[in-house]
């Protein structure tokens, strides 16, 4: 049976198919490759690709979804609560809405923020 | 013999975030062996072709990164010396009793001026599986996976790498085979403690206490292009390669483990002599220092770390 297909919806930018048991991000970057994101600020955000360096964090601001493990130096449990992830460590369990939250480290104790738009 | 002191890197301490993913990663893939596990959960790799203990050490933790990165020094009366001149220096020293690693003698550790832990040791048990020294073969064990031969170095990213340039330089001995100058100062260094084109190298970064990427070496470049197949067959995350350094001239793939901490394998890389200028980069050419095929560095370079 083929697998399920979601649509994810990066606010601002397009939207895409996500297959279920795929990391949305994944699905991101094949989007990326066939010009379906547009008004990217930049390159979408790719790093490790498995929950460590925390460069792909993202707001779902719709949709149910199940995650793995990823680095706590990045998503604290209170942002996991508000639904602040790694879309790399996301699958999607229906169609999702995210906005990106790409973090930047800005000083030497390792401070973090928003990476403007 | 002229090579005394600090030897090569021993061990670099790894945290994961899923235990069985990376143990299955370093030992299918890379080509590792398990070693042990100890008795706090640390698991302990080696490649058949080492005669120490252990390489690489994993601790499950809630973040990716780095906790120690070990040296091996010849004899045990070097850590005593070590730990006078590194003291002298301004560093605080402490003490790790032996066995606190399974097969591990003491070790001195301290942290430098970009937030890493470094350590020495001068003893290492032998451990199985290892090759031989009577009449050996070149692999007494089928290599597997990458088939990768051994720990080879790595690459730490934090800031201040101006003050473990002095460090590594005046206090461990090490040399600077190459280095990297922006406009706006430093940005790299590549410390060699022996024939190695390098043995550690730091990039200037904000957050202290980075790592960029552990170095496993390979024979040739046909394993880097077996390597390639193996990270595409089993959808393991790569960054970029197969590809070439400028710096180094070392052949290479970077890739990420299950926790997304960058690996990279490596092989060829020059040899290097204590007599041999260091090679320097500007920001006309780095690009090419740091990938010579690309000419450019890709978005990942300066800024993913774990």
């Amino acid at each position: 049976m083929a697998p399920q297909r979601y649509q994810v919806t990066l606010e601002g930018h397009g939207v895409c198919n996500a297959y279920e048991g795929e990391r949305v991000l994944v699905a991101l970057e094949r989007a990326q490759g066939f010009g379906q994101l547009k008004n990217l600020p930049r390159k979408l955000p790719v790093g490790c690709r498995r929950g460590g360096c925390g460069i792909c964090r993202v707001r779902v601001l719709s949709g149910q979804y199940r995650s793995g493990p990823m680095s706590r130096a990045h998503v604290s449990e209170q942002d996991e609560a508000e639904g602040v992830v790694l879309s790399c460590c996301v699958y999607a369990l229906s169609d999702l809405s995210l906005r990106l939250e790409t973090p930047v480290v800005v000083n030497a104790k390792g401070e973090r923020a928003l990476q403007p738009v | 013999m002229a090579l005394t002191g600090v030897l090569r890197p021993s061990f670099s301490q790894i945290r994961v975030l899923d235990m069985p993913a990376s143990i299955e990663f370093y030992t299918k893939h890379i080509g590792f062996h398990q070693v042990t596990e100890g008795p706090d959960g640390r698991v302990y790799l080696k490649s058949a072709d080492e005669f120490d203990h252990h390489s690489i050490v994993l601790r499950r933790a809630d973040s990716a990164g780095i906790d120690i990165t070990a040296f091996k020094v010849l004899e045990d009366a070097d850590l005593d010396k070590f730990e006078k001149r590194i003291t002298d220096y301004g560093f605080k020293v402490d003490h790790v009793a032996a066995g606190e690693q399974p097969g591990t003698g003491r070790r001195i550790g301290w942290t430098i001026a970009s937030g890493h832990r470094i350590e020495l040791l001068a003893h290492s048990d032998p451990s199985d599986p290892r090759p031989k020294s009577h009449n050996p073969d070149v692999w007494e064990f089928d290599p597997h996976g990458m088939r990768a031969r051994r720990l080879d170095h790595s690459l730490l990213y934090g800031p201040e790498i101006e003050k473990n340039l002095d460090f590594f330089e005046k206090v461990l001995d090490f040399r600077c085979a190459e280095r990297v100058d922006m406009p706006d100062g430093l940005l790299a260094i590549w410390l060699t403690t022996g024939m190695k084109a390098h043995d550690i190298a730091f990039v200037k970064y904000p957050e202290p206490n980075k790592l960029h990427h552990v170095a496993f070496e390979l024979e040739n470049w046909n394993d880097v292009g077996h390597a390639a197949d193996i990270l595409t067959r089993y959808d393991i995350s790569v960054d970029i390669g197969p590809t070439r350094h400028g710096i180094t001239r070392g052949q290479t793939i970077y890739f990420f483990d299950p926790s997304g901490n960058r690996c990279e394998v490596f092989a060829g890389g020059y040899t290097y002599y204590p007599d041999i200028p260091t090679r320097t980069w500007d920001e006309t050419q780095v690009g090419k220092g740091i990938f010579y095929y690309e000419r450019k560095m890709n978005d990942a370079f300066l800024s993913v770390v774990s």
